[in-house]
């Protein structure tokens, strides 16, 4: 692995700890102090880069926010901490994120994720929202997925679009009783929260579904043991990486469990059209284009669609 | 103490954390356990299956919140979104009280995700617990605080791990979550008796106790709750129970899971100690009474 290629931590370097710890001041002084040391990238080895930004011996940087015992130094001791950072985080996003995985590789998707996370560092109390801003990254820095970079982006978004339908809210099914004394000409639908709409450059919904077979069947073979990230390899039958065309598809959820749904261009900006607010009679004008009209059988179409989209429950009241 | 103001004045007995791989056993077979821990940020979700699964659990158990995310010894203010959150999982669990750790983790809205050790200080204590009462104001909920398992010391300590602790809470005047598995582990990377720490610490302050196990390297332990207790942790517990009282005790197995019925048994050895807990702690002329009471019945 080259050095240039891995990422490096792009704080500058930060004032001496406090020798003493007076006011909350100090105390953010000397968190910061030990973040910065923690959050430092590791080396191929699983170590903290034995150089501190500023060229200094990272070991005297260390001495001087944490004690030594009688078996480790205080680099090491800190370096623990280090490496339970960096293990836990990579490890969630590996978990969240088996098409990049699929697509680089574990060693340059590992490498990916901790340029990342230099850059865009968990924000949050939760690291469900780790992968939130992957799909940003590899558009703004497309070195670490080359020559993938639009494909892995698209990926990034799919991604994304899994964790939210998870755990995202379900409101109340909108049901045709809620029809009653309705104008249906001014009828404005809502969709659930969690569903998730996507325009894609590349059929990803196969490709997902092609990426867990895959697990599964590479899970069938080997041993039950969690397999992390860090320093570790999987099993991993070749893909065929999709072919780029356009892709419309939902993510949903159905009794707790994620799918997606191919959708038709004009069904995609219809349900587009109801997201943005518009009443019923509009969406439905702006997902068929006007010259598209008499070539088929729209309302047979449109009425099939609907009917589908209330049964998996996608309709909720409006609030 | 085995109920008081800062445990709700519950008595809850012994419990396990709830885990994913357990959701279908627990669901299907509803097995008697006297209360489930959750991880509070696994469910500080707005939908799916993870608020669908702790619903119906909430319908047959009791359940206790415990945080790894309030980072109460950052020099942050804790963060309002969080708190707004939490707030509305406490209502949906009605938990009788809530803990999270002594520990830092954000710095400058960055998150660690980790549970870092404190600086030992008076400073960093007043900070602390100021940021507890915040919480516990904001939650309306009383709070336990647990000490963590740590790997490093700071220069800049003043005091010892245990005489933190204690003016923290006193401080803040909230209750203790006493994990005794990070007392060892803690003792051993530190080089201290953890019975000093038991014994330094407000025993009318603790609301409820963590078991765990850990896994010892070359020249450390770590704290990684895959494996049952060893034999010194429990003795630790017995000594801790014999000194601030029978409280909610909770088993914390979070790798390698095994099945429920392992766990929940492992839990349960708990009350073998709190027996001998409650024998040492009988007076000896008790003590004696009873044994000739016993040998009196056995004669007739």
């Amino acid at each position: 692995m080259k050095k240039s290629r891995r990422a490096s931590a792009r704080a500058p370097a930060r004032r001496d700890p406090p020798t003493r710890l007076r006011t909350a001041r100090d105390l953010a002084e000397l968190q910061r102090a030990t973040w910065a040391l923690i959050s430092r990238p590791l080396t191929p080895d699983n170590r903290v880069p034995r150089r501190w930004i500023d060229g200094r011996p990272t070991a005297v940087v260390a001495a001087g926010i944490a004690k030594p015992n009688d078996r480790l130094t205080a680099l090491e001791r800190l370096e623990i901490y280090s490496r339970m950072y960096w293990f836990r985080v990579l490890d969630s996003l590996y978990e969240d994120c088996p098409g990049l995985r699929a697509v680089l590789g574990d060693r340059r998707f590992v490498r990916l994720a901790e340029a990342y996370l230099v850059k865009y560092p968990s924000r949050t109390f939760t690291l469900r929202n780790l992968p939130d801003r992957m799909a940003r990254f590899i558009a703004e820095e497309p070195r670490w997925t080359r020559p993938h970079a639009a494909l892995c982006r698209d990926i990034a978004r799919f991604e994304w679009a899994r964790v939210e339908v998870f755990d995202t809210a379900a409101r109340p099914v909108f049901t045709t009783d809620d029809l009653l004394d309705t104008d249906t000409g001014r009828l404005r639908l809502a969709l659930q929260p969690y569903l998730q709409l996507l325009e894609l450059d590349y059929p990803l919904d196969d490709f997902f579904l092609a990426v867990k077979q895959r697990d599964e069947l590479s899970r069938g073979d080997a041993s039950n043991t969690a397999v992390g990230a860090a320093g570790k390899s999987r099993r991993s039958a070749q893909l065929r990486l999709p072919r780029r065309a356009k892709t419309f598809v939902a993510v949903h959820r159905l009794d707790g469990r994620t799918y997606y749904k191919r959708l038709e261009p004009a069904a995609y900006r219809v349900l587009v059209a109801i997201r943005a607010g518009k009443p019923l009679a509009r969406a439905l004008a702006a997902g068929i284009p006007r010259a598209a009209r008499p070539r088929e059988d729209w309302p047979a179409k449109v009425q099939a669609w609907f009917a589908n989209w209330m049964q998996l429950g996608w309709f909720c009241r409006r609030e | 103490m085995p109920a008081n103001r800062f445990n709700g004045f519950t008595d809850y007995g012994i419990g396990i954390g709830l885990r994913i791989p357990h959701y279908d056993h627990i669901l299907a077979k509803k097995p008697t356990v006297d209360w489930f821990e959750i991880i509070s940020e696994n469910y500080l979700v707005d939908g799916g299956r993870p608020l669908a699964v702790l619903d119906r659990i909430l319908e047959q158990y009791r359940v206790v919140q415990h945080g790894v995310a309030l980072y109460f010894g950052s020099a942050d203010r804790p963060n309002r979104a969080h708190l707004r959150k939490l707030k509305a999982l406490v209502k949906r669990t009605n938990t009788p009280w809530l803990s999270d750790h002594l520990c830092w983790g954000s710095v400058d809205g960055t998150y660690s995700h980790d549970l870092l050790p404190m600086p030992y200080t008076f400073a960093s204590a007043k900070r602390t617990a100021e940021n507890i009462r915040m919480v516990r104001d904001f939650l309306e909920v009383p709070i336990a605080v647990e000490n963590v398992s740590s790997y490093t010391e700071y220069h800049v300590s003043e005091m010892t791990e245990w005489e933190f602790l204690s003016e923290v809470v006193e401080r803040a005047d909230c209750g203790i979550l006493l994990d005794v598995n990070n007392i060892y582990v803690s003792s051993r990377n530190h080089g201290f008796d953890p019975y000093d720490y038991v014994n330094g610490i407000p025993a009318g302050r603790v609301a409820q106790m963590h078991i765990a196990g850990h896994t010892k390297f070359e020249k450390y332990i770590l704290d990684t709750h895959d494996h049952a207790p060893i034999d010194p942790v429990w003795k630790l517990y017995r000594h801790a129970t014999a000194r601030c009282g029978v409280t909610a005790t909770l088993l914390e197995w979070d790798d390698k899971i095994p099945s429920f019925d392992e766990v929940h048994a492992e839990a349960l050895k708990s009350k073998q100690y709190i027996a001998e807990a409650r024998d040492a702690q009988r007076p000896a002329d008790g003590r004696r009474a009873a044994a000739a009471g016993a040998a009196g019945k056995a004669g007739r």
